[in-house]
């Protein structure tokens, strides 16, 4: 019979002893393995055009249109029902991307190599808040900001990323984490972090000094800058935990706004997927829960590493998010220790005594103690073209732990 | 026209009692004429159908499913009802002094890990699973809750026997720890008197008495009412001797139950009788064969056993006898008796006496019928023979007057290899032989002899019946007996007791097998201040807070929402 505690740990060790360092910028056709013209990538396991969320259409139609393969959302649509077009989940080719996350071929991406064992992940550029692809919107503003990103940002950011030793994620993460961020919704201490680290570098390589003070204003603005390198450092992390045999680790949480997947380490491809939840969010002005989509995106991989809401203790200004107290904040983290494998070596919070964040989920406890994963999210609008209404908390459905549960019941003899 | 709203809720767990708030809670908001907030098991619908609040989409709810029905002046003051349950369940989250719940048993004790106590109250199909839980985790269990089979109580106390830990229960509803209550308890002072109890109300009796009469309790051990039972074998009731045997404030040690299984009765008398200290048993409704049984007091009623273990705790009364006997210096396979008795009733209370330590020993004048010795002339096993018997005194004299018959047995019984005590009556005073010991003796001297050139130690034990006027004086044939190497004592029971206790030990089956798995309970760790963690029923929680006892209350919640195939396959992981 194989030993789960001694696979869990090893799983867990690699996720945390995994080093995530950003190494450069690049178009995704050239780096993403398995990447191909007709190929876009999208958020969450798997799913069907039928069955696609508003704002993962919305995001495929202005990846569309940005690829110059459509100039409007019907020639989009046309080409998408005439066969045209390719749909695969991010996590199949070693990507995530947040809320629709979507990623077409010559879309600029950041590559993150995990120095401990070799791995890579990709994730792309982030456009800051509002009207965004990601959040399925595809109007000529975002568009051009999509052109800009990958014209103008994207070359500058891969030369000055290169002028230093790269950009070390974890370190990034645990200093954020002492500076009030949870490493997922939160992410102002660790963008000014990135912007600082990068901005000496980036006026070294721009020869435009408007330029280099427009791309530094960009990346200090946006407080989600270091977001998509976040979630792909995440990805390297989990992906060094994922096939570890007779481990019952949780290695990808991700959704795609119509279904909520997980993988689990000793299950190896294998998704198990219920339906995404309604998020419990606070809304813009003139928005309401009756605009909102479903769950969605795979930043959630910040929670399968062990930060996010997990570390939600260490960013007690989240709570504002769901009207509720710091003490709320560091009962989400407390409750997150009783799903989890281990705690955190290098990733800890102060406001727990320097301990160590919940980390590594273990579907064995969420089943047995019924409790799930908290995430916190942003909320896309469910129609296409919209953009962000909210952000809030939400949970995984149940079913899908149980189903794992079972499958690996009956995969390992239990 | 009143209208009825339902939600279920699948998988939602709460204990009962804070059912019953959430419910008073919804029955007095504005418009709500009744509410029920309950468990769906078939009593609970039948309780809800009679108050006629059991809609038709109630009826199929599951036992591990929450029913919450309002029925209210209007439908919208229904609906508006159950919108505000979960209102009223966070409301009570938040007033709790407690800061955060943990939700299992693991994360309380990361938490508390001082804690040596964890309190189950959990329903019953879920309790051996959280007492499993918390024997992983080292900790002593009072298991409250009732509803747990026979073979997982087996299997629980086999597991605390072995890793030396108390599980209290099934079904234990009192116990006390150092002063502070379990469940159901008293306030009862601190003070000399430990018991143990197989009943939970007796426990309370007997410990109330007590304080009533001045003086206090160290342990009171609950056991559970089946522990006593052939079955389980009365684990946790030995434990508890043996914990209150080396406890050193511990003076006096009550025990207290219904009748045992005879088997088990025997074995727990066995234990408490080498406990070194003073026992006073009372098991309900059975009439003790005698009142006093070396360190034993038998007491008729539960008040009987606390006054009697008050008198001894006060007089400060040392055990009677040193109640440890050597068995060392036999060899292996001595190990029965043979009584040569020269008066007829001497040899009759022996048998009697003897009762109390082996299970059977035949007679040429048996107590009853079955025990009759076929042959007279040859004893087996354990055997007393009256030699004043007509049967002997056919053309010879009695043995009282004439030691020659007497002294040809004592030496063949002492050639038996199998034979390791033999018991002699001595009767002085006119009559009789004018120095019974002068032959007596050096008899004696030579069966001992004997047995010691064959590698044996024999064990000669001579009671002395007679006066220091009487003409062969009792101090001179004390002494001539003493001198050839006998234990003498002017009392027959005094004898019979110290033989008895000898040959009780040696047919103990050397190897107990459970007694082998068994590892003590470190009194350490029931000594410290009392610490605990509480699964189940928040009134224990409470009660100890009120006690001053820090205590953790687990967020409890029926593990994988009471889904069976799930709860096997974890089990199945963890093993």
């Amino acid at each position: 019979m194989v030993d789960i505690e001694q696979a869990n740990a090893k799983a867990v060790e690699r996720m945390m002893e995994a080093r995530p360092v950003l190494v450069g910028v690049a178009k995704a056709i050239e780096v993403i393995p398995g990447m191909h013209p007709n190929l876009l990538l999208h958020a969450g396991p798997p799913v069907t055009w039928d069955r696609m969320a508003g704002p993962v259409k919305g995001a495929v139609f202005g990846a569309l249109i940005f690829e110059g393969k459509a100039k409007n959302a019907e020639e989009a649509e046309a080409l998408v029902q005439a066969g045209k077009v390719e749909f695969a989940p991010c996590h199949h080719h070693d990507a995530v991307g947040p809320m629709a996350g979507v990623i077409s071929p010559s879309m600029m991406v950041y590559i993150v190599e995990n120095k401990t064992h070799g791995n890579r992940a990709y994730s792309g550029l982030n456009e800051g808040r509002g009207k965004v692809l990601r959040m399925g919107a595809y109007s000529p503003e975002v568009i051009a900001k999509m052109q800009w990103m990958n014209e103008v940002l994207g070359p500058v950011l891969d030369s000055a990323i290169k002028e230093g030793d790269g950009v070390d994620i974890r370190t990034l993460l645990a200093k954020a984490l002492h500076m009030g961020d949870d490493g997922h919704n939160r992410l102002d201490a660790a963008s000014l972090q990135y912007t600082n680290i990068l901005a000496p570098n980036i006026v070294r390589v721009t020869k435009e000094k408007n330029t280099a003070a427009e791309i530094i204003r960009f990346l200090g603005d946006n407080a989600l800058s270091i977001l998509n390198p976040v979630m792909a450092g995440c990805k390297t992390m989990t992906l060094a935990g994922h096939n570890v045999e007779g481990s019952t680790i949780v290695t990808v949480m991700a959704r795609n706004g119509t279904d909520f997947g997980i993988r689990v380490s000793g299950l190896g491809d294998q998704w198990f997927t219920g339906p995404a939840g309604h998020v419990k969010a606070l809304y813009f002005p003139g928005f309401t829960d009756k605009d909102a989509n479903p769950d969605i995106g795979d930043s959630t991989i910040t929670e399968t590493a062990g930060i996010g809401g997990f570390a939600m203790a260490a960013a007690p200004a989240i709570v504002t998010f769901i009207s509720g107290t710091p003490k709320d904040a560091i009962n989400t983290t407390l409750d997150m220790y009783e799903i989890t494998f281990a705690e955190h070596k290098y990733f800890t919070i102060p406001q727990l005594d320097f301990r160590g964040t919940p980390t590594g989920i273990d579907i064995r406890k969420v089943v047995e103690k019924g409790m799930l994963p908290r995430v916190n999210t942003g909320v896309a609008h469910k129609d296409p073209g919209i953009g962000q209404v909210g952000a809030g908390v939400v949970t995984p459905p149940m079913n899908i732990f149980e189903d794992a549960l079972v499958a690996f019941a009956e995969k390992y003899g239990f | 026209m009143a209208s009825i709203k339902v939600e279920i809720r699948s998988g939602a767990y709460y204990d009962s009692a804070f059912l019953m708030q959430l419910q008073r809670s919804l029955a007095t908001l504005p418009g709500v004429q009744d509410a029920g907030v309950i468990m769906g098991t078939e009593a609970n619908k039948e309780l809800l159908a009679h108050i006629d609040l059991l809609p038709a989409e109630a009826e199929s709810a599951k036992p591990d499913d929450l029913i919450i029905v309002v029925r209210a002046e209007t439908e919208t003051g229904a609906i508006e009802a159950l919108s505000k349950v979960d209102e009223l369940i966070n409301r009570r989250k938040s007033t709790s002094s407690q800061e955060h719940r943990p939700q299992s048993l693991e994360t309380a004790v990361q938490e508390l890990p001082e804690a040596e106590w964890v309190l189950v109250s959990v329903a019953g199909r879920y309790a051996a699973g959280v007492t499993r839980q918390a024997l992983r985790l080292n900790k002593h269990v009072f298991l409250f809750s009732d509803n747990v089979s026979v073979d997982e109580e087996i299997e629980l106390k086999q597991i605390s026997s072995e890793k030396g830990l108390l599980v209290m229960g099934p079904d234990c509803g009192t116990a006390i720890i150092r002063g502070v209550g379990l469940g159901f308890a008293n306030k009862v002072r601190l003070g000399p008197i430990g018991v143990v109890a197989a009943a939970g109300t007796g426990l309370q009796q007997v410990t109330s008495h007590i304080h009533q009469l001045g003086s206090g309790i160290t342990y009171g051990i609950g056991t559970g009412g089946r522990d006593l039972s052939e079955k389980v074998g009365a684990v946790t009731f030995l434990q508890g001797i043996d914990v209150l045997s080396r406890d050193p404030e511990t003076r006096v040690i009550v025990l207290v139950s219904k009748p045992p299984a005879p088997k088990v009765a025997e074995k727990v008398l066995e234990v408490a009788r080498r406990a070194g200290k003073p026992v006073v048993v009372n098991f309900i409704g059975r009439t003790p064969a005698a009142r006093q049984v070396d360190n034993l007091t038998f007491a008729g009623s539960l008040d009987d056993a606390a006054e009697q273990a008050v008198k001894i705790a006060n007089q400060g009364t040392p055990v009677a006898e040193e109640s440890k006997v050597k068995i060392d210096r036999f060899a292996p396979g001595q190990r029965y008796l043979r009584g040569l008795f020269s008066g007829g009733t001497l040899a009759y209370e022996a048998q009697f006496i003897l009762q109390d330590y082996l299970p059977r020993v035949f007679a040429n004048a048996p107590l009853n019928k079955e025990n009759r010795l076929p042959n007279s002339l040859v004893s087996q096993e354990h055997t007393i023979v009256d030699l004043g018997e007509d049967e002997f005194t056919v053309g010879r004299l009695h043995p009282m007057m004439d030691n020659e018959l007497r002294i040809r047995r004592l030496l063949e019984e002492a050639a038996d290899p199998q034979v390791a005590v033999i018991m002699l009556d001595v009767v002085l005073g006119y009559g009789s032989h004018p120095d019974p010991a002068g032959e007596l003796g050096p008899a004696i001297a030579k069966a001992r002899k004997l047995a010691e050139a064959a590698g044996r130690y024999l064990e000669v034990v001579a009671v002395v019946t007679g006066t220091d006027e009487d003409p062969q004086t009792l101090d001179h044939q004390i002494e001539q007996l003493k001198a050839a190497g006998a234990w003498v004592h002017p009392s027959n029971e005094t004898v019979v007791r110290y033989a008895g206790r000898i040959l009780q030990a040696l047919n103990q089956p050397k190897e107990q097998p459970e007694a082998a798995a068994t590892t003590p309970v470190a009194l350490a760790t029931l000594q410290g201040t009392l610490i605990a963690i509480n699964v189940g029923l928040e009134s224990f929680a409470e009660n100890l807070t009120a006690q001053g006892t820090p205590v953790i209350q687990v967020d409890w919640r029926p593990p994988a929402g009471g889904n069976e195939r799930l709860m096997s396959i974890l089990e199945k992981m963890k093993k």
